[in-house]
């Protein structure tokens, strides 16, 4: 806790109370009171404001969409025919894509988060690695496409596209080639490159919750650093690291720029069934949508946008479930 | 080697049965084909290809079919490299795409599947461009004695600026209409706003009354309501002519008919998906090029089409041995 | 839940794990413990082997770009012609990709920064908790909208309303209409952010400034925004961060025409809506247009990375004041 003294001392920005005071006293007590409630008005009406337009958000995107919702409209392929046209495709990518995002960025996330609160010490390589991981998540989602692109899709050029260097047979699900080219695999690792740092940094505040006296008492019976962290600091904090990485999670179904970027199929009618598949996402899918001209198109943009609104709805609603189930395990 | 044989009998007794339904397809049952046929290219081709897999994906719906909108070049340019197995183009392939080609060791059959009447577009509030010269579209066009406004283009016209889109640079269909305007040499002006996704263009224009721009037929024909269409003066009649199934196949609307191709790797032949695909695609390329909006291509010319897939003739007919582009009537060309 | 519970939990598995271990050698435990420490290692060394491989893949590129014959740098940082595509020659000049960029943030900003910053002293000051405790979730299903659906929002909705109600001039694709919707996407992060810094400035300040006789009004922006001030930059900072590098708003409802304007109402090209023409449109690896986003790239990733710099370095001076 900062004592006022010392904060007015340390401070040269902030005046004391009383210069801000004497500051106001040439206006009279009522016109002072009168700012304040107009001010009140303003605060009030920005407020509003946002509120309102989230409202007509879902309420015009509701409007255009909802009639086209339908079992038929999640089980359908796409087609030119706007009214057979449905999701199918789209949807099962941003699933496959998601889980392989997940299944990447939870144990690369939550280990870079281990690693720095629990095993390194305050040393300019840790602080380094902090300061790169807060930069990262400021790179645009566009630019880890090119990277992905590059890295997964073409193997940075070492592998020639048209003889990949294949593993296993197309037809079952351990199918592999390399370069990844433009399939599932490569998708979702492209993902996982966007929202590691979410993941890193929600999971660091979540083993920070932990109390220290936990871990001491712990290491003072002779446990190591890692039977400590497994047995203790991440079953406390595991409610809060999940709940991150669902976050995250949502965040990786709604991008679409670097699934752009890595080049997707504008026209699929398949779902994947290996880690080679091609795909696309839901959000794509919308944006394509969306640039066809036909109203017919612009009401099936705003059905996907109901699906991939609900999708997040539901993960979200799951992140609750997890923190209120396994912090209630956790006694 | 049965598989490739069967198909090829299937072929056959394509060529040889009726035009008519895709359900009547014999031999071969498509619904046990399996694999994945990779297609790109043309944003104008796109529509029939959409078509054309969706109906395939439902006879066979074991097969893979992904189509993407790269332009004409940018889908040569995947071709070549082996990246898809059919490459969509609104123009015949040229030299260079050749030789990228064969660099590759990339062999191909090109197989027309429709005609497209190029059409000039305008915003439904237009009323003074109603038809144009082919002169006056390159004074709107060009890079040189550009207009920038309408007076520019006729006295008689509003003083506001012409506000210019047109397809993406790889695409077929800019190629085209580059040529016709601006010759081999000429340039477009820069100062356009550019889209390889035609459905751009058309919400550009719809939203502008002094727009322009220009893309394949069937994007007009499912926008009617949205956009007016420009009639073109036939240079040769002095007729000034609407776009229209009828005037693109009787050439009336000239400069601007011309044929649509998909080009096949004939190495992506060896797959039964690819082939079966192939010879969907000509079997139900005159309805559905119709149902989408593009002209279908007199019988003959589907005929040889499905000859030339049948016994894997190889190579351009559209550019004759100097690698110049030929010119004429499709069907004495396309043999 | 008692501390002192927790610690006996932690005791007794703690000690149930070292039960465990004695089985085996200790030596053994202190190569599980490497492997699991270098493995740990390799997961943090990820981030800055990602960093470098961004930086080498645009530099390289950025480099062959430059290389090309068409291709002058000074061309490329001084030029105000963009036309990779069209026109007599080739002209790469980044600066109508910037001015595009920056008209669409300004407008955002514009909208943002200030209805944010409202919004954030509203919630932080004034609101009842009631109140608050509806208004923090709208504002974080706000946060979570994916940014396609804000672009199909600016083409459907925005746009329409301003060539209807504002002026016909606007056409389908304007500046003011994706400014606008990124505005709205970044509304939620100037507003949380912000919140978190007002909150985190001691409750003594707001007492004694109240004890003075100030009123809300005084006591929010004469004492709390200032002493919350290198918060609320950093929370503006990282927003602008963001609407520099959206792309599908911009890719939707911008345009695809580069040109120097400051009219909201015209069509512009953003750095990253040319990034998504060239990848969509000519994906293989080859060609001067292919190589030139890769230079616009480079340009963006400099300019976000320095926002995200400055961003957190009053980030920390803040935190370092009152955490």
């Amino acid at each position: 806790m900062h004592s006022l003294g010392a904060r007015t001392q340390s401070s040269t920005r902030t005046r004391t109370p009383g210069e801000i005071v004497a500051a106001a006293t040439p206006t009279s007590q009522a016109g002072r009171r009168i700012v304040d409630r107009a001010f009140l008005g303003v605060c009030i009406a920005f407020t509003a404001l946002a509120v309102l337009l989230l409202v007509v958000l879902v309420v015009s995107i509701w409007q255009d969409g909802h009639a086209r919702l339908s079992w038929q409209f999640l089980s359908s392929f796409a087609s030119r025919k706007t009214e057979e046209a449905g999701v199918r495709a789209p949807l099962w990518g941003s699933i496959w894509v998601c889980v392989i995002c997940a299944v990447a960025a939870l144990p690369i996330g939550v280990g870079t988060a281990i690693y720095l609160e629990e095993f390194s010490k305050r040393s300019r390589f840790r602080s380094f690695i902090q300061l790169n991981i807060a930069n990262l998540a400021g790179v645009p989602s566009i630019v880890y496409g090119i990277l992905g692109l590059t890295a997964f899709a073409r193997a940075f050029g070492t592998a020639n596209s048209e003889s990949p260097i294949t593993f296993g047979q197309p037809e079952s699900f351990f199918y592999l080639q390399l370069p990844f080219g433009h399939g599932v695999l490569a998708g979702g690792l492209t993902l996982m490159l966007v929202v590691l740092p979410i993941v890193i940094v929600s999971s660091q505040e979540a083993l920070r919750t932990v109390p220290a006296s936990l871990r001491t008492a712990s290491l003072a019976l002779g446990a190591t650093q890692w039977q400590t962290t497994w047995n203790i600091t991440l079953p406390a904090s595991i409610p809060m690291i999940m709940t991150g990485g669902i976050l995250a999670m949502s965040r990786a179904i709604g991008e679409a720029a670097p699934i752009l970027v890595l080049g997707v199929p504008l026209f699929i009618r398949s779902t994947p069934t290996n880690l080679m598949s091609d795909f696309t996402v839901l959000p794509l899918q919308i944006y394509n949508w969306s640039m066809r001209q036909q109203s017919g198109f612009h009401e099936l943009a705003a059905a996907g946008i109901i699906v991939l609104l609900a999708v997040l709805l539901t993960l979200n609603a799951l992140a609750v479930i997890i923190r209120h189930r396994l912090q209630r395990a956790n006694g | 080697m049965r598989p490739i044989r069967a198909i090829n009998a299937f072929l056959v007794a394509a060529v040889l049965g009726s035009m008519a339904a895709s359900s009547a397809m014999p031999t071969q049952d498509p619904k046990n084909l399996k694999g994945a046929v990779r297609v790109d290219g043309s944003s104008t081709v796109y529509l029939i290809a959409e078509a054309v897999a969706e109906e395939f994906s439902k006879v066979a719906p074991g097969v893979n079919v992904t189509v993407g909108m790269s332009g004409t070049g940018g889908g040569f340019k995947r071709f070549g490299n082996g990246e898809t197995d059919i490459s969509n183009a609104s123009r015949g392939i040229k030299q260079p795409e050749i030789d990228a080609c064969k660099s590759h060791n990339i062999e191909f059959i090109e197989l027309p599947v429709a005609f497209d009447g190029l059409t000039i577009v305008i915003n439904k509030g237009n009323t003074w461009a109603k038809q144009l010269t082919v002169a006056q579209i390159k004074k709107i066009f060009a890079s040189v004695d550009t207009a920038k406004t309408w007076k520019d283009v006729d006295a008689s016209w509003p003083s506001d600026a012409i506000k210019v889109y047109s397809p993406g640079t790889d695409s077929g269909t800019f190629d085209y209409f580059k040529e016709v305007i601006v010759g081999k040499e000429g340039k477009i002006r820069a100062d356009i706003s550019v889209s390889e996704d035609d459905n751009v263009i058309v919400r550009a224009i719809e939203g502008d009354k002094n727009a322009i721009g220009f893309f394949g037929y069937a994007y007009f024909a499912e926008n009617q309501g949205k956009l007016s269409a420009v009639k073109v003066v036939n240079p040769k009649t002095g007729a000034a002519v609407s776009p229209s199934p009828a005037t693109v196949e009787d050439a009336s609307y000239a400069p601007f008919s011309r044929p649509l191709f998909i080009y096949v790797n004939k190495a992506s032949l060896a797959k039964p998906a690819v082939a079966a695909y192939a010879a969907f695609a000509l079997e139900n390329g005159a309805k559905l090029a119709a149902e989408v909006g593009y002209i279908k291509l007199p019988t003959v010319i589907y005929e040889r089409a499905k000859a030339n897939l049948a016994a894997s003739k190889l190579g351009t007919q559209m550019l004759d041995e100097n690698g110049m582009e030929r010119m004429g009537i499709l069907a004495d060309i396309y043999k | 839940m008692s501390n002192v519970a927790e610690i006996s939990t932690a005791t007794s598995r703690a000690a149930a794990a070292n039960n465990r271990g004695t089985a085996r050698s200790r030596a053994a435990r202190i190569g599980t413990e490497r492997v699991i420490r270098g493995s740990l290692l390799a997961c943090a060394l990820l981030s800055i082997v990602t960093t470098f491989t961004i930086l080498a893949i645009l530099l390289v590129q950025s480099a062959s770009f430059f290389a090309m014959p068409q291709v002058s740098a000074w061309e490329f940082f001084t030029g105000t012609t963009w036309a990779p595509l069209l026109g007599e020659e080739k002209h790469f000049g980044i600066w109508p990709l910037i001015a595009g960029t920056l008209l669409v943030t300004s407008i955002a900003a514009a909208f943002a920064l200030p209805v944010g910053l409202v919004v954030a002293i509203y919630l932080s000051e004034y609101a009842p908790s009631r109140v608050r405790s509806i208004l923090k979730p709208i504002l974080e299903v706000l946060a979570g909208i994916p940014t396609v659906v804000y672009g199909f929002f600016a083409l459907a909705v925005i746009t329409p309303f301003l060539h209807d109600h504002v002026s016909e001039s606007f056409g389908t694709f304007n500046a003011l209409g994706a400014g606008l919707a990124v505005g709205i996407m970044i509304l939620p992060i100037v507003a949380s952010l912000s919140e978190d810094s007002l909150r985190a400035v001691p409750r003594s300040l707001r007492d004694a400034a109240f004890a003075m006789g100030g009123t809300r009004f005084d006591v929010s922006t004469k004492v709390v925004v200032p002493a919350a001030l290198s918060g609320i930059v950093a929370s503006w900072l990282l927003a602008i961060t963001r609407a520099i590098g959206e792309t599908m708003i911009v890719a939707l409802a911008a345009g695809g025409l580069a040109s120097m304007t400051l009219n909201p109402a015209d069509e512009v090209q953003t750095m990253t809506a040319y990034m998504v023409q060239i990848f969509t449109g000519d994906a293989p690896a080859y060609g001067i247009e292919y190589k030139s986003s890769f230079a616009v790239a480079t340009i963006l990733f400099v300019i976000t990375l320095s926002l995200t710099v400055v961003g957190n370095l009053f980030l920390r001076a803040f935190r370092e004041e009152y955490e």
